[in-house]
């Protein structure tokens, strides 16, 4: 039974550091369902080790994470199963087809009926007519689609971005943020780093800065959400500072 | 037990197709496999009437060898564009991961060892289908199998990772090649099952013991 | 302060000067008497003459290597159920002074061998693990140190000491049963070497002490050493946090 989370991703006292190197200390971090969390940070500052750690790849050395009120510790296929994930490489194999990669991936999370699912899916990111191509002959943009295509298969409560923006041409760019749009009116969460300010903000429900280990949010108490200014200029501080 | 076998499946059948595609796995250590026995044969002068002595050793040394071949690419594919963090972020077991790609190479070595055996059993002049070669050779590449998965999945990882393997695979199982070599040159006599002693259950102590080490500590190596 | 604490007892093993000086010096002193005894005071051999002293060198040598890999195999078993760095520490010292042991193991066997056996090599069952244990180990420091990062090394290796030391019995047992169908070409007067007078034998235990003594003291330097590093390593670690 799911227990009645009330946020979709709950962190707490995340520490992780690589050898000597410290990249995330003391953070804290919980997303509301329905809402977007958009990271920002300089270079290095742990932007894609937070996401790894969210997506269960890497394990912190300390603190706590609950994804829809499952405790990753020691319920970690159930977060498994509520996460999709869109990071640097595609996680598809070259020599398979789109339509076999996610054919793959959807019985690997084990989904009953998945064509038309695999189908549906390939409808949303503009892939049908290519769903029969090898993922090798395909472009960046593309197989950054079709990475989308798989993240949000097994429809999962929370999707993490990192910086999906990059290798996107415009079209694709927007047909991620319908896609984002929807998913997020339907009570579904997202986390996404981006560099991009002006595409981060106009995504996002919620912006925070990645800086000294932390997450720092900015604070978005009128009703104008983030896009207002103040949050543009709060950001923009944030991240002269490091 | 329902659970752990379908994703084992999935993993397999994902291998085998993208092996079906490039094919770059068993066609190019098939050759190497070849190659092998006709370097031995020079090596060692094999001349008429040796052959029966000396069979089993060159079987041994060119499918340990093959094996290393093979072992060596397992976790290729995996790596290029992510696969296997996608398999580790996927609600997929630990065990369930190791025994799929242990049983993939199973089956990419066994037929390479199909394909090579024929050939061996004229080039070298013994008969090769018999039951207690057959099981022998079964139970040997079980080994190899289960213990090269473990240690291709860490030496793929590290730096030089072609001398890696062999370093960590070969000590380890040398006592499934002592054994393999001793059965095999009993099989080749034809000798029966009693006959071949100790050395197959010597082999099964080892499959076992190591089927049940091998994935437990994979796990460990899978952690980020 | 927590972190102030954490810089002079990085590994969680402690720090142990006094007992590592007072270990030094014991050992010290008993090396020396041990030496004494094995030249001074063992009689020299009826069959084999001087030779037959490296006896006491290469059996103490021999069995504390088994004792190491032991200690390596705990460690690493700890190390995976635990992940406390102090366990990887001790399984790390004890496979290096491991490996140093083995090698004397070796080098001291191949020159037992020549005048006993009349080779230099022969592929005797213990002679067989013995190489093969130093194969397996060579390969647990390789994998550690080619390994893409330290944490992974520690993963890497602990494996490697657990699968190792497991297949052990099994390589000896192979060896053995192999041996027993290839009888050995040379058959040396060894069952005589066998038979150890009393003085002998004494020696023998004494010398036994003397080298497990030797072992614990370079564990433990080897253990500070690696303490200091992971000091060095914290202090680094402290200032970045705090530099940000």
């Amino acid at each position: 039974m799911t227990a009645p989370a009330t946020e979709a991703v709950q962190a707490r006292g995340i520490e992780k550091s690589y050898g000597e190197w410290p990249v995330l200390w003391n953070l804290d971090l919980s997303v509301p369902w329905g809402q977007t969390l958009v990271l920002f940070g300089a270079n290095g500052a742990g932007k894609t080790t937070l996401l790894r750690i969210l997506a269960t790849h890497v394990r912190p050395d300390e603190g706590s994470i609950a994804v829809a009120g499952h405790n990753l510790r020691t319920r970690p296929d159930e977060v498994r199963r509520r996460i999709g994930v869109v990071g640097h490489r595609s996680l598809l194999y070259d020599d398979m087809t789109c339509r076999e990669n996610l054919v793959y991936y959807a019985r690997l999370f084990g989904l009953k009926d998945h064509k038309p699912r695999v189908d549906e899916v390939l409808e949303k990111v503009g892939l049908s007519n290519r769903a029969d191509h090898r993922v090798r002959t395909l472009s960046n943009g593309m197989q950054k689609r079709a990475a989308i295509a798989r993240a949000i298969l097994h429809q999962p409560d929370v999707l993490l971005l990192d910086e999906p923006e990059g290798g996107l041409d415009l079209e694709s760019v927007s047909i991620l943020g319908t896609l984002l749009a929807e998913w997020t009116d339907a009570g579904r969460s997202v986390i996404m780093t981006t560099h991009d300010l002006d595409l981060g903000l106009s995504w996002g429900h919620q912006a925070g800065v990645l800086r000294g280990g932390k997450v720092h949010l900015q604070d978005n108490n009128d009703s104008s959400g983030i896009t207002g200014s103040n949050i543009r200029q709060a950001v923009a501080e944030a991240l002269k500072g490091c | 037990m329902k659970g752990l076998l379908r994703p084992v499946l999935v993993i397999v059948w994902k291998d085998i197709l993208l092996e079906l595609r490039s094919r770059d796995l068993v066609v190019s250590v098939l050759v190497f496999g070849l190659l092998v026995v006709v370097v031995f044969n020079f090596a060692l002068n094999n001349a008429p009437g040796r052959a029966e002595q000396l069979a089993p050793g060159i079987l041994w040394s060119a499918f340990a060898f093959s094996a290393i071949l093979a072992m060596n690419r397992a976790f290729v594919r995996d790596q290029e564009q992510g696969g296997l963090e996608g398999l580790l972020i996927s609600p997929v077991s630990r065990d369930a991961i190791f025994l799929g790609k242990a049983l993939t190479s199973l089956i990419f070595m066994l037929l390479i060892e199909a394909a090579l055996l024929p050939v061996y059993a004229v080039m070298l002049d013994f008969s090769a289908l018999t039951f207690t070669l057959v099981l022998t050779i079964f139970l040997g590449t079980l080994g190899f199998a289960v213990v090269g998965t473990l240690f291709s999945a860490m030496a793929v990882q590290t730096r030089s990772r072609e001398i890696m393997l062999p370093v960590l695979f070969f000590p380890v199982v040398l006592p499934v090649i002592i054994a393999a070599v001793e059965a095999s040159t009993r099989a080749v006599g034809g000798e029966t099952f009693v006959g071949l002693g100790r050395w197959l259950p010597l082999i099964g102590v080892f499959d076992a013991l190591f089927l049940v080490i091998c994935p437990w500590v994979f796990a460990y190596v899978m952690e980020e | 302060m927590a972190s102030t604490q954490s810089i002079q007892n990085p590994g969680g093993l402690g720090s142990f000067p006094s007992i590592k000086t007072a270990l030094a010096v014991i050992t010290g002193v008993m090396m020396l008497v041990d030496l004494y005894l094995i030249f001074m005071v063992a009689p020299t051999d009826s069959v084999l003459g001087h030779v037959q002293r490296v006896f006491y060198f290469h059996v103490p040598v021999a069995i504390m290597s088994f004792l190491a890999f032991f200690v390596v195999f705990l460690g690493s078993l700890m190390y995976l159920i635990k992940r406390t760095p102090k366990w990887d520490a001790i399984a790390h010292a004890s496979a290096e002074v491991g490996v140093v042991f083995v090698t004397l193991a070796l080098i001291t066997g191949i020159i037992w061998a020549r005048p006993v056996w009349n080779t230099w090599w022969t592929w005797e069952p213990r002679l067989t693990t013995t190489l093969i244990l130093w194969l397996i180990y060579v390969a647990y420091l390789m994998v550690r140190s080619y390994a893409p990062n330290q944490s992974k090394g520690a993963v890497y290796a602990a494996v490697m000491g657990i699968v190792g030391f497991v297949d052990v019995p099994i390589v000896y047992y192979s060896v053995v049963w192999w041996r027993s169908i290839h009888p050995s070409p040379v058959v040396g007067p060894f069952a005589q070497a066998d038979a150890l007078d009393g003085t002998m034998a004494l020696v023998l235990l004494y010398s036994f002490i003397t080298f497990l003594f030797f072992f614990a003291y370079m564990v433990m330097e080897r253990i500070e050493l690696r303490n200091t590093e992971e000091a060095l390593g914290r202090m680094r670690f402290t200032l970045r946090r705090s530099g940000r």
